[in-house]
């Protein structure tokens, strides 16, 4: 039992990874692949954040009779990686408006039929 | 207990994560990643994340789901049928997944104090940094003044992505003689509740800018909510009305005022003898420098933060109001 705690966020985390990879690889609709991506990204935060734990400590912020921390580090890569996130998920969703206005179509074999057409 | 609400919840992330697959209504895919994130965040907290999931709940469920709507909105919300054949990929996946697993065995098991990532530069944090920079929450002086260069690095970003942004779809102001036909005129209660709520949300903006230092919280999060809380005053009462009240243009204006604010304090420090970004130097007392140092720069990555959120979702609005005119 105690294996398996052990390893259980690790497994949910590649779990969700490929989940978020298999959107991406198969979804033929652009906003979609978007929404995959944006699993995959959450996966690798949990998987920082995972390895930042310490059990029995508790959130890095100093308390009174408090003498064991989670570790400050991976929450500081992460929480700036998620605004930087979602910043690059607007670019990649203006992107797709600009290929909808283009081709008239986000479904990926559509508009490629359209450049072999061409 | 704690095991078991990891337990769950994560369960509860993988069933959700597996469902947005065989999903072909995109919008019901869009509300599902919504819930992906709140359920993110609320497993960020149970690992004593509770900065990083304060930022996920706002940005991941709120700002993200917002702007994937906008895009909905104007790309259509059905996938279409997939002629493919999906076992492929399914193979690719079903491989990739197993050698990473095989990886995990390598992996330190979970929470043990005696990691190697507790052992390189962590403990100096939690043990000197209340004494260095003088601030309760680590995180806070890690983000601001250990790693005050990654930070404006990233500040930085999120400037570059407004301007990418804004050069692919830029923000369509309607001309005079259109009539205007958005915000939600028919919800009287949305209105009502929408006005009640906004000035408790930019409150709560900016209580989160400055406890940031003491509690969870800091710029990145609280430009962040303060950019929502004029995402629902456009969203009920309409862009042209919000557009009077901040304008694209002040936002133009406001995104590169933060990052130069962050830059100039790193500039003055050299001024006064220090190193870039060296906030012992800014005040007579080292400690009370980096106070200084911290609010400063923090005031500019909201500043920034705030602008760059709030002008790409006018920039996604505009054109969803547009589509619906033509």
């Amino acid at each position: 039992m105690s294996f398996i705690i052990d390893y259980y966020n690790y497994w949910i985390v590649v779990f969700l990874m490929m989940t978020g990879f298999y959107i991406v690889i198969s979804a033929n609709n652009l906003v979609k692949k978007i929404v995959g991506l944006n699993i995959f990204q959450t996966s690798v935060f949990m998987l920082y954040i995972t390895m930042g734990k310490v059990s029995g400590g508790t959130a890095p912020i100093v308390a009174e009779g408090v003498t064991l921390y989670s570790n400050p580090l991976p929450h500081v890569l992460i929480l700036t990686a998620i605004v930087v996130g979602v910043a690059t998920t607007a670019v990649g969703l203006s992107l797709i408006v600009r290929i909808k206005r283009a081709y008239g179509t986000v479904e990926e074999n559509e508009f490629q039929n359209e450049d072999d057409a061409i | 207990m704690a095991v078991l609400i990891d337990l769950v919840l994560l369960a509860m992330l993988a069933i959700t994560a597996l469902r947005v697959i065989f999903l072909k209504d995109l919008f019901a895919v869009v509300m599902l990643f919504g819930i992906y994130s709140f359920l993110s965040a609320l497993i960020f907290v149970s690992l004593d994340a509770v900065d990083v999931a304060f930022t996920e709940a706002s940005v991941g469920a709120g700002i993200s789901t917002v702007l994937m709507l906008g895009t909905l909105a104007l790309t259509g919300r059905t996938e279409k049928e997939n002629k493919h054949s999906s076992l492929l990929p399914f193979l690719v996946v079903v491989v990739t997944g197993a050698a990473l697993v095989y990886g995990t065995l390598d992996m330190p098991p979970f929470g043990h104090p005696d990691n190697p990532v507790h052992e390189h530069v962590a403990p100096r944090y939690i043990e000197q940094s209340p004494k260095e920079v003088g601030l309760p929450n680590m995180v806070t002086s890690v983000l601001a003044s250990y790693r005050g260069f990654d930070t404006l690095g990233e500040t930085v970003v999120v400037f570059a992505a407004a301007i990418g942004v804004m050069s692919l779809l830029g923000i369509r102001r309607r001309s005079e003689d259109e009539t205007p036909e958005s915000g939600l005129k028919e919800h009287q209660v949305l209105r009502v509740v929408a006005k009640l709520l906004i000035p408790f949300v930019v409150l709560f903006a900016l209580y989160v800018q400055f406890h940031g230092d003491f509690g969870p919280g800091g710029g990145f999060q609280a430009g962040v909510i303060a950019a929502a809380a004029f995402i629902l005053y456009a969203l009920v009462y309409g862009l042209p009305l919000a557009f009077q009240v901040i304008g694209p243009k002040f936002l133009q204006l406001l995104a590169p005022f933060g990052v130069l604010l962050y830059a100039s304090v790193g500039l003055y420090s050299m001024f006064k003898g220090g190193l870039f970004l060296d906030y012992n130097t800014l005040a007579s007392d080292p400690v009370a420098g980096q106070h200084y140092g911290i609010i400063i720069i923090e005031l500019g990555v909201g500043i920034t933060v705030f602008a760059v959120m709030l002008s790409i979702f006018y920039a996604f609005a505009s054109q969803a109001e547009r589509s619906n005119v033509q």
